[in-house]
C-alpha cells in the first residue's frame, strides 16, 4: 500500500511538469511566459510565485472540499485564489522590490490564471491533502521549469547574459528581448517540445491543441450555468 | 476643455495601439489563441468585451475610489475587483439571456470565458494604479477594448488564411500561431514614440 502510494505521488508530480506541462502542453496562463522571461531572475521569480500560490490553492481548496457546497464552488475558488495572490504580491513588494518594480501587475494577475482554478477544480476539490499538495507541487514546477527555459534562451540571446552575469562577448540579438522575441521564443521551444515527442516519446502531434480545448470546456461548464 | 480632449484621445490611442494588451503587454493570450481560429468567433468576442471592459473600468473605478480608499482598504484590491469582474459577468449573463436572447446565443459563450481572462482584470489595477480620473478609465477601458478587438482580427483573418498553408509537422497549431503574433508584435513596435504620454 505505501508501495502504491509512493509510486503515485511521483506520477502525480512528473504529471504536471512533463505530461500536462502548463506552457508547453495545455497552452495556458501564456501571459506571464513572455512578458517576465525577458531576463532569467524575473522568471525565476515569477515561476516561484505560482508554485507557491498553486501550492497553497491546492492545499486550502483540499481541505475545504467537504464544507463548499457545489453551487457556489467558483466564487469560494476565485476568493481562495485571490486571497493568497494577495499574500504573495505582499511579500514580493517588501522582499524584493526591485524586481517587482517590473513584474508586479503580472504577480497580481496570478489570479486569472486558468490553470491554477483548473487544478483546484479538476484536482484538489476531489482528493486529499497530500495528493493535492504533490499536484500543485509538480504543476508548480513545471511553470517554473517551463519559465526557467524560456527566459534562459531569451537572456543568454537577447543580452548575452544569465543572471545580470555577462556571459557571451558578442553583440546580442536584441529582438529576443523584444516583445516580439518572446513570441518566437514560446513558439520554437514549443515546436521544438513537439519534436522531441514525436521523434522519440511517439505521442501524437497536436496532443496540446486538444488538451487546451477540453481544460477551457471544463473551466467553462460550471461557469455557463 | 481642449486638452482634456486632447489627453483622452491620447489615452485611447496609447492604449489600442501603441500600449496593445496582445502585442505589448501580453494580456489576455489564453483567449487571443482561443478564439481567434474564425472570424466570425472572433468579432463575436470583441464585441462582448468591449463592452465588459468598459462598464467594469467604470464599476471598479467608483468602487475604489469611494468604498476602498475611505475605508483605507486599498491592499485588498485584487480580491475586490476580481468580485467585480466576475460579479458583472454573471449579472450580465443572466440579463442577456432574459432580455436578449437571441444576442445570447450568438455572444453568451464568450462571456463565460471573459471570467478568465486576465485583461479584464488588469485594466481596473492599472486604472488604480495609475490614479486616473473616472472619464480616464473610461477611455483606457475604451482603448484597450478597441486594441484587443484589432489584435484578435488581425489574427483570425491570418489563421483562416493558415488553414491552407503547409506548415512543417512540429510547427503545426499553437507553435505557429506564436509565431505569426510575433511578426505582428514586431509590426506594432513600430507605432511606439506615435505619441509620448
Amino acid at each position: 500500500m505505501a508501495q502504491a502510494n509512493k509510486v503515485n505521488y511521483r506520477e502525480l508530480i512528473t504529471n504536471g511538469i512533463v505530461k500536462e506541462n502548463t506552457i508547453f502542453k495545455l497552452a495556458l496562463s501564456l501571459c506571464p511566459s513572455i512578458a517576465v522571461t525577458n531576463n532569467l531572475k524575473n522568471g525565476v521569480l515569477m515561476g516561484v510565485a505560482v508554485l507557491f500560490v498553486q501550492v497553497m490553492v491546492n492545499i486550502t481548496i483540499s481541505l475545504m472540499r467537504t464544507v463548499i457546497h457545489p453551487k457556489v464552488r467558483l466564487p469560494i475558488f476565485m476568493l481562495v485564489i485571490s486571497g493568497w495572490v494577495t499574500v504573495t504580491d505582499l511579500s514580493m513588494a517588501a522582499a524584493v522590490p526591485d524586481v517587482y518594480k517590473q513584474m508586479g501587475l503580472y504577480i497580481q494577475l496570478i489570479v486569472a490564471f486558468a490553470s491554477i482554478l483548473a487544478r483546484a477544480e479538476m484536482f484538489a476539490s476531489k482528493n486529499k491533502i497530500a495528493p493535492s499538495m504533490a499536484d500543485g507541487i509538480g504543476m508548480g514546477i513545471g511553470f517554473l521549469f517551463a519559465l526557467t527555459v524560456i527566459s534562459f534562451f531569451r537572456e543568454l540571446i537577447g543580452r548575452g547574459s544569465l543572471w545580470g552575469m555577462p556571459i557571451i562577448n558578442a553583440k546580442p540579438l536584441l529582438i529576443m528581448i523584444l516583445p516580439a522575441g518572446g513570441f518566437f521564443a514560446v513558439g520554437i521551444l514549443m515546436a521544438l517540445f513537439n519534436w522531441i515527442d514525436v521523434k522519440y516519446l511517439k505521442t501524437k502531434t497536436g496532443g496540446h491543441e486538444e488538451s487546451t480545448h477540453e481544460c477551457k470546456t471544463t473551466l467553462l461548464t460550471p461557469a455557463g450555468d | 476643455m481642449h486638452s482634456e480632449f486632447t489627453k483622452i484621445f491620447e489615452l485611447i490611442i496609447a492604449a489600442s495601439l501603441i500600449n496593445n494588451f496582445v502585442f505589448t503587454r501580453f494580456l489576455g493570450l489564453c483567449i487571443f489563441f482561443g478564439v481567434s481560429k474564425k472570424m466570425e468567433t472572433s468579432i463575436g468576442m470583441s464585441i462582448t468585451f468591449t463592452a465588459v471592459m468598459m462598464i467594469s473600468a467604470a464599476l471598479s473605478w467608483v468602487v475604489f475610489h469611494y468604498i476602498m480608499f475611505p475605508l483605507d482598504i486599498v491592499f485588498l484590491k485584487i480580491i475586490v475587483f476580481i468580485g467585480i469582474v466576475a460579479g458583472i459577468v454573471q449579472a450580465s449573463d443572466t440579463i442577456m439571456r432574459k432580455v436578449a436572447p437571441g444576442l445570447y446565443y450568438k455572444l453568451g459563450i464568450y462571456l463565460a470565458l471573459i471570467s478568465t481572462n486576465c485583461i479584464i482584470l488588469a485594466v481596473p489595477l492599472i486604472n488604480a494604479g495609475e490614479h486616473y480620473n473616472f472619464i480616464e478609465s473610461l477611455a483606457f477601458g475604451l482603448g484597450s477594448g478597441i486594441g484587443f478587438a484589432l489584435a484578435l482580427i488581425i489574427m483570425a483573418s491570418i489563421r483562416e488564411k493558415l488553414e491552407l498553408a503547409d506548415v512543417p509537422a512540429p510547427f503545426r497549431g499553437m507553435p505557429m500561431a506564436f509565431v505569426i503574433t510575433g511578426l505582428i508584435a514586431l509590426a506594432f513596435t513600430g507605432f511606439s514614440g506615435l505619441i509620448t504620454l
